[in-house]
């Protein structure tokens, strides 16, 4: 499985992927419909969180709306999505994401347009 | 359809109308159904009916109210079964959102009786357009009555040759109106089945779709015997279809508020649940060993408060027994989850023996109802009495605590072999106690007496076979005519008023004290139990006004709770409840008013009782059993206990007294005290000292609707 990795030793903080992140998929520059966030302790250090697809979600999810796609990167279906954010508060590493624009979640899916854009070369997408 | 489904079902009568959208979390009309002449209408929601009733049991006793005559009976035509969930009822972001609520006449207590309860039926009946379904009348033949919102359309439709016990009329409606798998999603059901129409006791099972086991599940409305009074009206199933249900369908007036307390709360659940309850683990079973270990599980008619085989039904043992990892909310986004089953379990007895079913619970009151109450600590037992009590829309709860009834009748001779029809219903005898419910619900011998549930048994007993009066009232756990829910109320005062001081009688969805006043000492005077007995009924009652359930306010709390100024409120968890009502509703409110809301509706279903001839300081009165040791046995079992409180409280030597005369003493003080709570609790209410409401309390309230204030001048 293909899977976003990062590297806090090579990121600057630019945010730049919370941007391409958010117009890639809500057509908008919004950090807060990104689906991975970059954050700047008091102390300096960086660290990113995104989803690693390991599916945890998947188990809590009462619709069938969260599933594995052909290449095991964990999707939501809009379809059969009830909004209930269950997926939210268990996710183990708060990487599942909600707006107050839209009731379904989000979440990275590695779909690699944060990799592509970030100066650093901070992102990658590795195999799992 | 199919060819089959239009030989069966035919539509006597037919209503059209469009599905308003729901706007902050009301559609704004309720349902209006007449079995006797089969007419539908809609009615509006009015402003008063927001402002004063809320939504849930608010709606339900307001219609009630006005369906209703002074002297209506529970079998009277014009006795109404009214079902509403309430303005936040189906909000998914949150746990707990999906709750509805039934209110009707009862036929074991003549009063109001509201029962709460799980599955999809309150929140489709919203999405599909209606605040409420009211039924009144009663139909020639059996009826099914389907609303279906997405094709606008009710209707009134007799259906012969369907079956009526719920877990095949279930199937049967869901594969004759639901074709296509995601037509089940949005599909619920409510029905009873043949022990309702046979006993007094019956329940109410609203089915839910269970989208990852692809089986249709359900929960029970139980007590009160609504089931009885929806077969009386010869109802076989009320159904509703809507169109697909979204995290928004509520239209609430600020959803990104909802968001954030739903998300922070599941995260709370996440973080926390295994440390504390594991209700997402063994749901309300985990109370069992609790219970048993504070001297609270009723064991043998709720003579004592534990057993040594307690470890054989607690909830290590439904842990195993309970499929795990699947998402088992009875609505969308409940994780915590408590909605359990047994899955691939094999029938024993009765009419489906063999067969392979999926047993919805059991839940810790059916656990320790049908469980440890009749001293019966066999799993299996509780399956097959579960499965058999959901099937024939009998209340487990009235079930467990009546069979336990009989089964002290039986070991005190007041029965016999002869007398039950060749049961011996002796406590542990798991294969007579589902034997008696095969009985009930088949309408047949011994099963039709113990039908009729503990109120009526202990007249008949004295009638037909001279039994003591005495002794029956002192051991039969009912008050005001139902059956005592699972908790050993002798030793908390405040929980015996929690059981006694009700509107519907001894069912401690009003008020749970026990560890307050027994355990942590924290109710020390009348007036602090008084002041208990008033914020927790209405705390409590809130839940039921808005279509939530209790269980996510205090069987999970968060970590530091206990270092807040008043822990049995979970504080942070009422501040999320004033954030849901005002985000779903748009009304900003506080936590004080959450209360003062409760207390409208409460006093109003006080009156109500009032007005058909109960709701008085007599009818607050409870067995003897539920108070203290009735029986030498029972005081020598915890002599130590007993004897400490007459020598320190009541400054007796109990070394130069008889037990009988020891049992005598500290009857006479416990029955005291219970009288003095009554005046302190009524005090706190705003009653009369004969628990009528004053007219300055419903003032207060802003209930002083002419009709109301008729009702409390007659006792003034």
């Amino acid at each position: 499985m293909k899977v976003l990795s990062y590297d806090p030793e090579l990121c600057v903080g630019c945010h730049i992927c919370e941007e391409v992140c958010s117009d890639t998929w809500f057509k908008v520059t919004d950090a807060e419909k990104s689906s991975i966030r970059i954050y700047d302790d008091e102390g300096g250090a960086l660290s990113a969180v995104f989803c690693n697809q390991c599916g945890a979600c998947v188990g809590v999810c009462p619709t069938g709306a969260l599933y594995r796609d052909r290449k095991d990167i964990v999707r939501v279906q809009k379809k059969l999505c009830v909004g209930c954010l269950s997926c939210v508060g268990f996710c183990p590493y708060l990487a599942m994401f909600y707006h107050r624009d839209q009731t379904v979640p989000f979440k990275c899916i590695a779909c690699g347009q944060c990799v592509e854009e970030c100066p650093a070369e901070a992102l990658a997408i590795v195999d799992q | 359809m199919s060819d089959k489904t239009q030989t069966v079902r035919r539509v006597l009568a037919e209503y059209t109308y469009e599905a308003p959208p729901v706007e902050r979390g009301y559609a704004g009309q309720t349902l209006y159904v007449n079995l006797s002449n089969n007419t539908i209408n809609s009615q509006p929601v009015t402003d008063v009916m927001k402002e004063k009733f809320i939504g849930g049991r608010g709606f339900g006793l307001w219609l009630l109210w006005h369906g209703v005559k002074d002297n209506t009976r529970w079998n009277d035509p014009e006795n109404e079964i009214v079902i509403s969930s309430g303005p936040c009822g189906g909000i998914t972001q949150y746990p707990g959102s999906g709750k509805s609520l039934v209110v009707s006449i009862s036929p074991l207590t003549n009063v109001v009786i509201d029962s709460n309860v799980g599955g999809h039926f309150g929140p489709l009946l919203k999405f599909a357009g209606w605040d409420a379904i009211e039924v009144q009348g009663r139909a020639e033949k059996d009826v099914i009555v389907v609303i279906d919102g997405p094709s606008g359309r009710v209707t009134i439709e007799e259906a012969p040759d369907v079956p009526v016990d719920t877990h095949l009329l279930g199937h049967w409606l869901l594969e004759q109106m639901a074709e296509k798998e995601e037509e089940r999603y949005f599909m619920s059901s409510v029905s009873a089945g043949p022990g309702a129409e046979h006993t007094r006791i019956g329940c109410l099972n609203f089915s839910l779709y269970d989208r990852k086991r692809k089986a249709l599940r359900f929960k029970q409305a139980g007590r009160g015997g609504i089931g009885t009074v929806f077969r009386d009206k010869h109802i076989k199933a009320l159904v509703v279809k809507s169109s697909p249900v979204q995290g928004d369908s509520n239209h609430p007036a600020d959803g990104a508020r909802i968001a954030r307390v739903g998300a922070k709360m599941h995260k709370e659940i996440h973080d926390y649940d295994d440390q504390q309850c594991r209700m997402r683990h063994r749901g309300t079973a985990y109370l069992v060993q609790i219970m048993d270990d504070y001297d609270l599980l009723p064991v043998h008619n709720f003579r004592f408060g534990s057993h040594p085989d307690a470890p054989r039904i607690n909830g290590d043992v439904w842990e195993k027994r309970f499929t795990q990892g699947l998402p088992d909310g009875c609505w969308y986004g409940c994780t915590l989850g408590c909605a359990h089953t047994v899955e691939g379990y094999t029938i024993r007895t009765g009419p489906y023996k063999g067969q392979q079913v999926l047993v919805d619970g059991p839940e810790y009151e059916t656990i320790a109802g049908v469980g440890s109450n009749c001293g019966i600590f066999v799993p299996d037992d509780v399956l097959e009495i579960n499965f058999y009590c959901d099937a024939y829309g009998i209340d487990t709860i009235s079930f467990g605590t009546l069979t336990a009834f009989l089964m002290e009748c039986y070991e005190a001779g007041v029965l016999d072999r002869e007398k039950t029809g060749g049961l011996e219903l002796r406590f542990g005898n798991g294969a007579a106690a589902i034997e008696l419910l095969h009985l009930m619900g088949r309408g047949e011998g011994f099963g039709k007496i113990a039908g009729l549930g503990i109120h009526r048994m202990k007249e008949y007993f004295v009638k037909a076979f001279g039994a003591a009066p005495r002794f029956l009232q002192d051991i039969g756990m009912e008050a005001k005519g139902l059956e005592y829910s699972e908790y050993v109320s002798k030793e908390s005062l405040a929980q015996q008023g929690g059981y006694g001081l009700t509107n519907k009688g001894p069912q401690h969805d009003e008020a749970w004290l026990i560890f307050m006043d027994q355990v942590s000492n924290l109710l020390p005077t009348f007036e602090a139990k008084a002041e208990a007995l008033h914020y927790f009924p209405m705390w409590r009652t809130w839940f039921g006004l808005c279509g939530f359930c209790k269980l996510p306010w205090n069987d999970i709390v968060p970590p530091d709770n206990a270092k807040t100024a008043e822990p049995a409120k979970v504080p942070e968890h009422v501040q999320n409840y004033v954030e849901l009502f005002s985000g779903v509703t748009g009304r900003e409110i506080t936590k004080e008013d959450i209360i003062a809301m409760s207390e409208a509706v409460y006093n109003f279903q006080r009156v109500f009782n009032v007005r058909l001839g109960y709701g008085r300081r007599d009818h607050d009165d409870i067995p003897y059993r539920s108070m203290g040791p009735v029986t030498v046995e029972e005081y020598e079992s915890r002599a130590e206990r007993y004897d400490k409180q007459l020598r320190e409280t009541l400054g007796l030597d109990p070394a130069k007294m008889s037990t009988p005369d020891k049992v005598a003493a500290l009857r006479q003080h416990r029955e005291e005290q219970y009288e003095k709570l009554k005046d302190a609790v009524y005090k706190r209410r705003g009653w009369t000292n004969d628990a009528v409401p004053t007219l300055e309390t419903l003032k207060r309230l802003g209930i002083d609707f002419p009709e109301v204030v008729a009702v409390v001048k007659r006792y003034l």
